[in-house]
């Protein structure tokens, strides 16, 4: 793993120094945050078993969070550094291929918790949210919906031909998913039959996790998720990984 | 001396096209070996498969005494490869690219040192995206460096720099050969490869056509001398058939063109023109260089 340090710690300040990428992990879920408390409070409803929008919600900014890096900056950033040729210069070097991919894997698990408690520290400070799980549960959820995720980010980026097209797959996939599997927007506030086509959106599934354990319930409550989350590393990941190329 | 790279009939092919046809060569230590050619004459196909980034269809490569692909880190940590097209990340500094490549190997040059040597010191926080042609390449050389490599691998070094920037390249090269590094070059400036390498293979079509020092490669083309002058359109007609080494003469007014080859053609032409008393002016003599070599070799010139 030599050399994975340093391009951990080269990815991190780079992942800063891109305005968009910065703005969609670091910014964009408290501006949401502030919208929707805006609008609708944080007064508890009976809608959501007598709490309030923001305490459900803090869950779904972090699916939101890890969506947009698993599908906006992994197939960007990888794509085009494939298309510019940087990828072709690190294979010039003695550095193995997984060292490349575990300091990445790094840099966007890294990032996704910074946004997320960005976004906790907001809830927290604006709306007074509690945390209700138990933190290691809740942390083991975050890592387990962002290498699911991150799986289908660089599958994308492994079959885009270029970084446009990673850059427009990635979109297509991401915008439906924020809206209807709960991460952008609060599920319970959709109609049924749109409810229903969540059920075919693999964000639901991490979402679903990630509101269980921040709210205390049992992984054996959420079996289908951790499942379908298993699923997407073993296989989508496993073809990410197979099909990676350089240049 | 002992040779560090060995090729034998390496095929390459894209598609129908045989980008490589059976080369053969070797590069002994501490040489500058040139690969000239125009492009898409399978330059870059070669010295991408000898670093090992791309596979061959066939044929033998050893480099460093080890096999290219089935043992890459070990060749690949006493290489420096400088890619004809590479890339960093556009908002990476100067400085922090050089710290992160030397994270790659055990023992790395100190990169204040590089840094220094390529003069970049001043460069060192400007973001990759800011540097100039020149610049860039400097970077990309520094950090082909970084690992004290045994040999240094430069396709097309200096395409696209200005000439000054193209002479401090060249002299990089000489210090490379004299701190006894191995170096690998392809360009498709002849005079380049004329000046840097000891052994020159000029390559079309994927195929050898001709492989020896410089100087040996003009000369084995037997190509002519020609003297170019003027003279007062008065001036006595030179029996130039009787002066040696002179195959044949040429004069259109006040300019007379004689061509010829052999070690007594120039003397001999001068000192005709002496005996007769004859003032010549704006005598010159142009030599063939290896874009002759090509020209003769491929029947087509170098750079369109």
């Amino acid at each position: 793993m030599r050399g994975y340090t340093r391009l951990t710690s080269m990815a991190l300040r780079l992942y800063l120094r891109e305005p968009m990428a910065a703005f969609f992990t670091l910014a964009f879920p408290s501006l949401l945050l502030v919208l929707f408390g805006s609008i609708y409070g944080n007064t508890p409803t009976p809608m959501f078993g007598g709490r309030g929008t923001i305490d459900v919600s803090m869950p779904n900014y972090t699916g939101l969070i890890l969506a947009t890096v698993a599908l906006m900056n992994i197939p960007i950033t990888t794509s085009s550094y494939r298309e510019q040729g940087i990828l072709r210069r690190f294979r010039a070097t003695p550095m193995r291929p997984l060292t490349y991919l575990a300091a990445d894997v790094s840099t966007n698990l890294l990032m996704t918790l910074v946004g997320m408690l960005v976004v906790l520290a907001m809830g927290r400070l604006l709306y007074r949210v509690e945390f209700s799980g138990q933190l290691f549960s809740y942390l083991a959820a975050v890592v387990l919906g962002c290498l699911a995720m991150f799986s289908l980010g660089y599958l994308i980026a492994s079959l885009a031909t270029g970084a446009r097209m990673g850059q427009v797959v990635g979109m297509l996939i991401l915008y439906p998913m924020m809206f209807l599997s709960g991460a952008g927007f609060p599920i319970e506030l959709l109609p049924d039959s749109i409810r229903r086509i969540s059920a075919f959106l693999p964000l639901t599934y991490a979402v679903n996790l990630l509101k269980g354990m921040w709210f205390g319930e049992a992984w054996s409550a959420h079996l289908l998720d951790v499942g379908v989350l298993g699923l997407m590393i073993v296989v989508l990941g496993g073809l990410a990984v197979r099909l990676f190329r350089w240049e | 001396m002992s040779t560090v790279i060995e090729v034998e009939n390496l095929q390459k092919s894209y598609g129908p096209t045989h980008a490589v046809d059976g080369l053969s060569f070797s590069v002994e230590q501490g040489e500058v070996f040139g690969m000239v050619g125009p492009n898409g004459a399978g330059k870059t196909t070669t010295i991408e498969c000898v670093e090992g980034l791309r596979r061959p269809d066939g044929g033998r490569i050893r480099v460093l005494g080890a096999d290219p692909r089935a043992e890459r880190e070990a060749m690949a940590s006493r290489i420096g490869i400088q890619l004809q097209q590479a890339n960093l990340p556009p908002r990476l500094r100067v400085g922090e690219a050089l710290d992160l490549f030397a994270g790659f190997y055990t023992r790395p040059a100190a990169p204040a040192e590089l840094l220094k040597r390529l003069g970049l010191t001043e460069k060192r926080s400007a973001p990759i995206a800011k540097l100039s042609g020149g610049q860039r390449q400097r970077l990309f050389i520094a950090l082909a460096l970084v690992n004290h490599p045994e040999l240094v691998f430069l396709d097309e070094l200096t395409t696209g720099l200005d000439p000054q920037a193209r002479r401090s390249m060249w002299d990089l090269v000489r210090e490379l050969r004299q701190e006894g590094r191995t170096v690998f070059l392809t360009t498709h400036f002849m005079e380049e490869a004329e000046r840097l390498c000891d052994r020159v293979a000029i390559l079309d079509h994927g195929k050898i056509v001709a492989l020896d020092r410089p100087e040996a490669l003009v000369r084995s083309l037997g190509v002519e001398t020609r003297i170019v002058f003027s003279q007062p359109p008065e001036a006595p007609a030179v029996p130039w058939d009787t002066v040696p080494g002179v195959h044949r003469a040429e004069t259109s007014g006040e300019r007379v063109i004689v061509e010829g080859a052999g070690e007594r053609f120039v003397s001999g032409v001068v000192l005709a023109l002496e005996a007769r008393r004859i003032p010549f002016r704006d005598l010159r003599t142009e030599q063939p260089t290896l874009e002759d070599v090509f020209l003769r070799l491929t029947g087509r010139a170098l750079r369109e």
